[in-house]
Parts: structure tokens; sequence; C-alpha cells
């Protein structure tokens, strides 16, 4: 009985993260309500605070906050086979949807009304960029240290094309130097 | 080395060293593509416009689209698969005591490290951007093409900050706007 009930909610999942996939247009913030409304008010898997838990972890670890969350809350939810269906749920819309396109993209991108279009929407994604910037700026704490680190990270990259691994590591290292050891 | 194992290794590195939602993968992407010579950053750019109006996130679009144009099928499912592994199996970890990891100390010291760091690197990867938009050939300016990328961003920057208006509508905007342009003859 356990076991049936495990593979139902197991494939509850799958379904809903893909759904929930399909939905989503741009990054994983997007998706935070859509999943708030199927697994804690529909589904009743979870909690309003596993939410806000599941967004603090998932912007504390590697990955793509989407990925993160689908596999935390697949793993909550249904063990390890859950975390399996809810990350394959929410990436195979988009996998799909993208392998197709990749057939297409190429021979569009010879038009010639094709090329006029991107010249203007390239100039649309560079603001998109800079918003994405500007808010990933202003959730981030600010001291001595976090604007030199910007500094740091901005200008060895921006001017050296430092690899960007040595950058992370160095500033990881940083920032666990100068507040891993402080009492918070 | 095998083109398959390259791009799996490849996205397993950007997805495992990427922290931070929304373009937080776009530095490393840049730099990676780049360097193996799989994307120009033109097509990166225009590859983002895609990604911002179909459904899905940025980095398994990507992966996907990397993957499929360099090596086919097995070569969007090795990218995919390198770009979500490292989440999946972190959190699979993380799932039954994050909340000691929560509380670490030595967590939020490495946070506190790479937050600023992220905004550095997304500063960077903008700013190779804005030389790719308006000076895509060096310091020969096209100057059709410089006053519609100019014209595009202002208006472009109007709208999205006066309202919330979807991406879509914008590259949509974005688009009439160097159709015109184009078949006015002003891009040269």
């Amino acid at each position: 009985m356990a076991d049936m009930e495990n593979e139902n909610r197991v494939w509850k999942l799958f379904v809903t993260f893909f759904k929930i996939g399909a939905f989503t247009f741009g990054g994983g913030y997007a998706m935070i309500p859509l999943i708030k409304e199927e697994v804690v008010t529909r589904q009743h898997w979870l909690e309003d605070q596993d939410i806000l838990d599941i967004i603090a972890i998932a912007e504390s670890t590697p990955g793509p906050i989407a990925v993160n969350t689908a596999t935390f809350v697949g793993k909550k939810t249904a063990g390890m086979a859950g975390a399996a269906a809810a990350t394959g749920g929410v990436i195979l819309p988009a996998f799909i949807i993208i392998y197709c396109l990749s057939f297409v993209l190429r021979q569009f991108e010879e038009l010639a009304v094709v090329k006029y279009a991107f010249v203007g929407i390239r100039a649309a994604v560079l603001v998109l960029i800079f918003q994405g910037l500007l808010s990933m700026y202003k959730t981030c704490p600010k001291g001595k240290m976090e604007y030199l680190l910007m500094a740091f990270a901005f200008v060895v990259t921006a001017f050296f094309d430092l690899n960007i691994l040595a950058v992370i590591l160095v500033c990881a290292l940083t920032g666990l130097l100068v507040n891993g050891r402080k009492q918070s | 080395m095998s083109i398959l194992l390259d791009l799996f290794l490849t996205f397993f590195k950007i997805g495992l060293f990427t922290i931070g939602g929304g373009y937080a993968m776009l530095p490393m992407i840049r730099q990676e593509v780049l360097a193996h010579g799989w994307m120009s950053l033109e097509e990166i750019v225009n590859f983002i416009a895609v990604s911002e109006s179909t459904p899905g996130v940025f980095a398994v679009n990507i992966s996907t689209y990397v993957g499929a144009e360099t090596a086919g099928l097995p070569g969007a499912i090795c990218c995919t698969l390198g770009v979500t592994l490292p989440s999946f199996i972190i959190i699979s970890i993380l799932a039954g005591g994050y909340e000691a990891f929560q509380e670490s100390t030595i967590v939020k010291g490495i946070m506190s490290g790479l937050r600023p760091a992220v905004v550095g690197l997304i500063g960077a990867a903008l700013f190779s951007v804005v030389k790719t938009v308006f000076l895509p050939n060096g310091l020969e300016i096209n100057p059709g093409q410089f006053g519609v990328s100019l014209l595009v961003a202002v208006l472009a920057l109007l709208i999205r900050f006066r309202k919330k208006v979807h991406p879509i509508v914008v590259i949509l905007m974005a688009a009439a706007i160097g159709i015109t342009a184009g078949y006015l003859g002003l891009l040269g």
C-alpha cells in the first residue's frame, strides 16, 4: 500500500513539475509562485515555511534555482525517486522545445528579416541583463569588502578575462576569511 | 577528449560553480562557450532573447542549445545532464539536514564573498555584451546599427522601469524597430 502511494506521488511530482517547467518563462524566481500554488495549496506536500527554506537553500547552493527547488521538493516529498521525477519534469519541457527549435534557428538566422530583427533584439537583451544585474546588486549586502570584491571581479574579468573559476574561488576564500569565524 | 565528454564536463563545471538565479550563469557560459568556440557572443545574446521567449529556465535552455548545435541529441543530453547534476546531487544530500547548512558560519562566510563576486561578474559579462551590441566591428562604428541599438536600449529601459512589461513585449518591440530600420536601409 505504502509503495503504491509513493509511486503515485512520484508520478504526480513529475507531472506537476513538468507543468511548472512548461509554463514558466524566464528565470527560476518566476517559478516560485507556481510551485507554491501547486505544492502547498493544491497537493499539500509542503508548508509555506518550507518554501521559504527552499528559496534560501536554492540561493546559497550551486546551480539553477529551478533545478534546486525541484530536487528539494521531490526529495522532501518522495525521496530520491521523487527528486529525480521532479527534476526531470522541470527540465524536460525546456529540453524538448529548445532541441526542436535548434533545427530551425540556424536557418532562420540567415534570413535578412531575422538579421534585422536581432540587431534590435540584442539591444533589448542588454537592458534585460542590466536589470538582472541591478536586482542582484540591490539584494547584495553592502560594505567595504563587498564593494572591493565587486570591483575586483568586474575588473579582472572585463579587462583581463581572468578565469572565472579563479575569481569565484578568490572571492569565496575572502568571504570565508573575513566573515567565516564571526559569531552571528 | 571526446566532444561529448568535453560538453558534459564543461557544463558540469558551469552548474557546479554558478550560484544564484537569473543571469548568474551568464559569465561562466560566456567564457567557456567562447573559449571552446561553440558559439559567438552575438549568438549567445541572440539566444538569450529566444530563451526569454520560450518556457523553461535559461540554464537548461542554453545548455540544450549549445549541446544540440555542437553534437546533436547526444550533445544536448550531455550538456543538460551536466548542468543539472551538481544541483541534483548537492540538494539531494542537503535536503535532509539543511538547518545545519543554513546556520553554518563557514557557509555564511563563503556566501558573503560570493554574492558580490556574482554582481561583479555579471557586470563584466554585461560590459562585453555592450561592446558586441554597440561596437560589433571594433572601433569601426556602423552609424545605423549604433543608432538603432541606442534607440532600442533607451526605449527598453524606459518601458521596463516605468511599468512591469514582460520581456517578450520588449523583445517584440525591439525586433520591429530592427526590421523597420533594416528595410529602410539604415543598417548598411
